[in-house]
């Protein structure tokens, strides 16, 4: 298999990391050498694997209805590269 | 024409088109704390104050997860007859949102909590059951304000975190009425069980509208299109006639219907293409590994299902059998738990049936008048019961008792109190019924002599000038009776 | 070199609780060595006046009863420090300071320790040469030009050069191990669960850990012992019985099982690692310890799982990084040219690199023939693990397939860049716990390490070979101070 530019397109979309067009090939060849690498995997027979996601060998842990966090809005938006006295301010969206 | 009177059809030329349809509903779980953090949850505060670094995904920041909104989607879970899955998993939904902190929403994709389940609609030509498809646990996103600023959009986070419920239906409904009821069963079943508020104002309850149409008759599903996040059960019937007629008018243009999300204008009243969730709806789930599966033992379960209060099926089954209502009124003082708790709070004292007539009656009429909940009645069930017995023992007559709810209704104030202060009590001694009746007589000589000669009409008129005369206090059975020997 | 800075972190403890040291002058020791050695690019933002403060309040008022009395110590950037910046490496956190503190790093403050500084990274801990840091190069102190390993190349090099008596670093594949190995050091990565991940920049949840970096074993496991605690606002931290490990270090490995997995031969491994695998065998033996060849056959697959299963979770756990909350913005015309242009501005090439591997073998179409793949072989990685540790108590492999390479070498392939952690990242896979120690130099001089594999919660045991076998090296670091001048 090999990734053109279209699916370098989509997925620099569905990533929101802009690409032009030179961007777009050098990624390109690089991913297509990394997943090739990759494809070893299709040496492996895995119909009967159960997939592991965490190597934690425990179950969550629930914590108490408990408000605990007092209001942090000083803190939470001092950070923030753009914001007023309330709010984080981004540039406009349009639905 | 359709066959019974609840089916809505769409005809077009020579076509009957059916619309179906299916409803995510997302439902506020009621809980202090937010699913993944401990900010508060409280409805109306300044924007950005209740927002934690977790909330606002700063860096490193980790999720640990809220017992009680578990609990709180078992428990809807049981209430929705449904099956509770022991172990369910935490997916990532990944997007980019400018009040949706983290790029991604946690939300259950693969393993929800809850399975399938149902919920039993009454409608006027007979009950109806809607299956669930699934209920699971996610995050709420933030607030996007786009109105206070000509250039910027600007963000609060205070919802985002908050822990929803996101109901699935099957694509069981056909009408914007079985809509309407089944939101209505829906709210009151977690009203019941102190889920979820139902505060549709406050967003504590939004649904997302998948609406296809079909030839009436096809067993296929048509091309669905899905209205977002719309927050009234007004707004979701309005929005499904506009969606299903459009959807019929392009078939009957030999068009196609696209698979689309859509947005309904409140304004312009109609659903239009929402195209900017269109070109990222790849959501890229997986299980999110901040978190763990997250298992329900058996005991778990069981200790919740012990906590289940009687719900409003169940209970109306009790109150036609033992109280003998009509399923009709069954149906009016269940579907809260405000109400039915009023009502059995009322009948503790007092007569059943008396006490259906004036709640349904008298109360709603003015409740609604004053627009207040049943919570905020003025007249507490302790002293409506304390009315109706006045009634029933003969104290005051039906039309007197108007007059003193009315006065209750300025205050809560005990009825018998109004009846000895106003002197309301009904005249029931036969010697001074009479008394007042002869001068009745007396004062329209003319008529007693038509009456006799066979006006027999005129027997109302001298019980009216009877009961003017006694102020309405007259006992109107013995009226009737005096009345008639003395004429 | 000071005769304070060549002292280890056990041998500081020792002197300043017998007052032999002040806390003062330990740490003006490593500031100066620190200053002087600006060259090597170790750290990212200094700290220096605060920590000589912090150090005169300790030695006015000296709690001696903490395990780390008055030490000073620099961090891997990727730890949140309160009010002192925190880039992991990144543009795109280039002005962030927290107002909270990570749970490891407060726990070594809390015994008593003191930051000096943000220390150098691979960009999101995203690279095994310390590269792709956005604030440049580090070099590692055994020669010029030599890279000093990745992710955790600050942490490594300020340790090997003496800048901080002891360190902590991250790894999500190697990130410890391999840079240690490179640069004559010891580096512990912990088993999963271990290490609160509470306040570290997250790369992949499922992989990441923090440990400690040192010049021998009984530092690192003072210092594992300190960091090393269960924590509620991480919910995969897990609470299992800690041992004491610096109290409870043993020399005395007799008759533990040591196996060597044959798949550990990989192709084209140079014949000095060969080489000093063999002699790691023979001080093990020298110990006391009994070896038997193992297999653990799906090793040749950890990479590929590795380079879908961490992208994957790096994808999306770096997708708060949108200019909105914290950190860079690039101006735009809308909400989306915004998120575009910050995050192509913001993120280096190997970042975006790896954040569209991750994007794409999670969308549409592609999940099951990678991410859920990946999530099976990882399955199978482990139980070859679950399987030869029904016969041995630890596994020795060679910590890398070579010895450190010239800064600018391999940045070009990123293939033959990931092919440095094909030894370490089957333990991150299986949330094993690693240990990598010097054992012996190639024929530039250049150190090599070996590494010794635990069971789950088993750090003690690797802890314990790690330290019999370091007696029997005696491995001596070649450092020359080339960068002073
Ligand atoms: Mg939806
Ligand atoms: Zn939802």
């Amino acid at each position: 298999m090999s990734i053109d530019l279209k699916t370098i397109k989509h997925i620099s979309k569905l990533s929101r990391i802009s690409v032009d067009e030179k961007k777009a090939e050098k990624l390109a060849g690089d991913l297509n050498s990394i997943f090739e690498f990759i494809e070893k995997l299709n040496e492996l027979k895995t119909d009967n694997v159960e997939p592991l996601t965490s190597v934690a060998e425990t179950t969550l842990k629930l914590r108490s209805d408990k408000v605990e966090s007092k209001n942090l809005r000083e803190q939470v938006i001092k950070n923030s590269p753009k914001e007023n006295e309330d709010y984080f301010v981004v540039p406009k969206v349009i639905e | 024409m359709s066959k019974n009177k609840s089916e809505y059809l769409i005809n077009r030329h020579d076509n009957q088109y059916e619309v179906v349809i299916g409803l995510e509903v997302h439902a506020q779980v009621s809980s202090q704390s937010k699913l993944f953090s401990t900010s508060s949850t409280k409805f109306g505060a300044e924007p950005n104050t209740q927002v934690s670094l977790v909330d606002a995904a700063f860096p490193g920041m980790l999720p640990v997860i809220n017992e009680y909104c578990v609990k709180q989607a078992i428990k809807t879970g049981i209430g929705l007859k449904a099956k509770i899955n022991k172990r369910s998993i935490f997916d990532r939904k990944n997007y980019f949102y400018a009040d949706l902190p983290q790029g991604y929403q946690i939300s259950q994709f693969k393993d929800p909590i809850v399975g399938e389940g149902k919920v039993i609609l009454d409608m006027p030509d007979g009950q109806k059951e809607v299956g669930i498809e699934r209920l699971h646990l996610e995050q709420d996103a933030g607030k996007s304000i786009h109105d206070l600023d000509p250039k910027n959009t600007f963000v609060d986070l205070n919802r985002s975190g908050v822990a929803l419920m996101e109901i699935v239906s099957k694509p069981d409904l056909r009408s914007p009425d079985e809509v309407n009821a089944y939101i209505k069963k829906l709210r009151s079943i977690m009203r019941y069980l102190g889920t979820c508020d139902g505060n549709m104002q406050e967003g504590s309850l939004r649904a997302d509208v998948n609406v296809s149409v079909r030839k009436k008759g096809s067993k296929d599903f048509g091309t669905r299109c899905e209205i977002k996040n719309v927050n009234s059960i007004k707004f979701m019937q309005m929005a499904i006639e506009y969606e299903a007629n459009r959807q019929v008018d392009l078939i009957e243009d030999g068009q196609k219907i696209d698979q689309e999300t859509r947005l309904f204008d409140t304004k312009k009243n109609e659903t239009r293409s929402m195209r900017s969730k269109e070109d990222a709806h790849d959501y890229r789930y997986f299980p999110d590994p901040d978190l763990l599966p997250l298992e329900v033992s058996d005991d778990f379960i069981e200790n919740l299902k012990s906590e289940i209060p009687e719900l409003p099926d169940e209970k109306k089954k009790r109150f036609i059998e033992k109280f003998k209502l009509s399923p009709y009124e069954a149906n009016i003082l269940v579907s809260d738990i405000e109400t039915s708790n009023y009502f059995e709070n009322v009948i503790k004292k007092s007569d059943v049936k008396l006490a259906t007539n004036w709640i349904i009656g008298e109360l709603f009429a003015a409740l609604n008048e004053k627009n207040l909940e049943i919570t905020e009645s003025p007249i507490s069930a302790g002293n409506l019961s304390k009315l109706i017995n006045l009634i029933k023992d003969g104290t005051i007559s039906g039309k007197i008792a108007k007059t003193v709810f009315e006065q209750m209704m300025e205050g809560d104030k005990d009825p018998k109190k109004i009846v000895e202060e106003k002197g309301l009590k009904q005249e029931s001694d036969p010697k001074a019924l009479e008394a007042l009746i002869d001068k009745v007589i007396d004062d329209n000589r003319d008529k007693a002599t038509e009456y006799k000669s066979g006006k027999v009409k005129l027997f109302g008129f001298f019980v009216g000038q009877v009961m003017k005369v006694s102020g309405g206090k007259a006992n109107p059975q013995l009226v009737n009776e005096i009345l008639k020997k003395k004429l | 070199m000071s005769d304070i800075t060549i002292q280890s972190l056990s041998l500081l403890v020792e002197n300043i609780k017998s007052k032999k040291l002040s806390s003062s002058e330990v740490t003006k020791a490593f500031v100066d060595r620190s200053e002087k050695s600006k060259e090597l690019n170790a750290y990212i933002t200094e700290d220096y006046a605060n920590a000589l403060n912090k150090a005169k309040m300790f030695d006015e008022k000296p709690n001696l009863d903490l395990k780390l009395p008055g030490i000073p110590m620099a961090v891997k950037d990727l730890f949140c420090t309160k009010d002192l910046r925190t880039t992991a490496g990144s543009k795109i956190l280039n002005n962030f300071v927290p107002t909270y503190e990570s749970t490891v790093t407060q726990n070594i403050w809390n015994e008593g320790a003191i930051l000096m500084g943000k220390l150098n990274c691979d960009e999101f801990a995203m690279g095994s040469s310390n590269e792709t840091s956005f604030f440049g190069n580090v070099q590692n102190p055994i020669d010029k030009n030599l890279v000093p390993g990745g992710s955790s190349g600050g942490s490594s090099s300020a340790v090997a050069a003496q800048l901080t008596p002891i360190t902590i670093g991250t790894d999500t594949g190697g990130s410890i191990r391999q840079p240690a190995s490179f640069t004559g050091t010891v580096g512990l990565k912990p088993t999963y669960g271990s290490c609160s991940r509470y306040g570290i920049v997250a790369f992949a949840s499922s992989l990441d850990q923090a440990g400690p970096m040192a010049q021998n074993v009984k530092d690192c496991a003072l210092l594992q012992e300190v960091i090393s605690t269960y924590d509620e606002k991480d919910s995969t931290s897990i609470d299992f019985k800690r041992n004491e490990y610096s109290k409870e270090l043993t020399k005395n490995i007799k008759g533990k099982k040591i196996g060597i997995p044959k798949e550990y031969r990989v192709d084209g491994m140079p014949k000095e690692i060969e080489d000093l695998w063999k002699k790691g065998i023979e001080y093990a033996k020298d110990c006391g310890a009994e070896i038997i060849d193992i297999s653990l056959p799906h090793t040749n697959y950890a990479l590929p799982t590795y380079y879908i299963v961490a992208p994957a979770e790096a994808s999306s756990n770096l997708a708060r990084y949108d200019g909105v909350k914290y950190g860079f913005r690039a101006e735009g015309e809308n909400l989306i040219d915004m998120y575009e242009k910050t995050r192509s501005e913001g993120f280096g090439a190997e970042v975006q690199r790896r954040i569209m591997i991750g994007t794409y073998v999670l969308s549409s179409g592609y999940y099951d023939a990678y991410y859920l793949k990946a999530q099976k072989v990882r399955k199978l990685i482990k139980n070859d693990f679950d399987d030869a540790y029904k016969k041995v108590d630890a596994i020795l492999t060679p910590s890398t397939p070579s010895s450190a390479f010239k800064i600018g070498e391999k940045t070009n392939d990123p293939v033959s860049m990931y092919l440095n952690d094909i030894f370490t990242v089957p333990v991150n896979l299986a949330g094993l716990p690693g240990i990598s120690i010097p054992a012996g130099h190639d024929a530039r001089g250049y150190p090599l390490g070996l590494q010794i594999i635990g069971r789950a919660f088993d750090e003690q045991n690797i802890l314990n070979i790690a330290y019999a076998m370091e007696e029997k090296i005696n491995f001596k670091n070649n450092i020359t101070d080339w960068w002073i001048k």
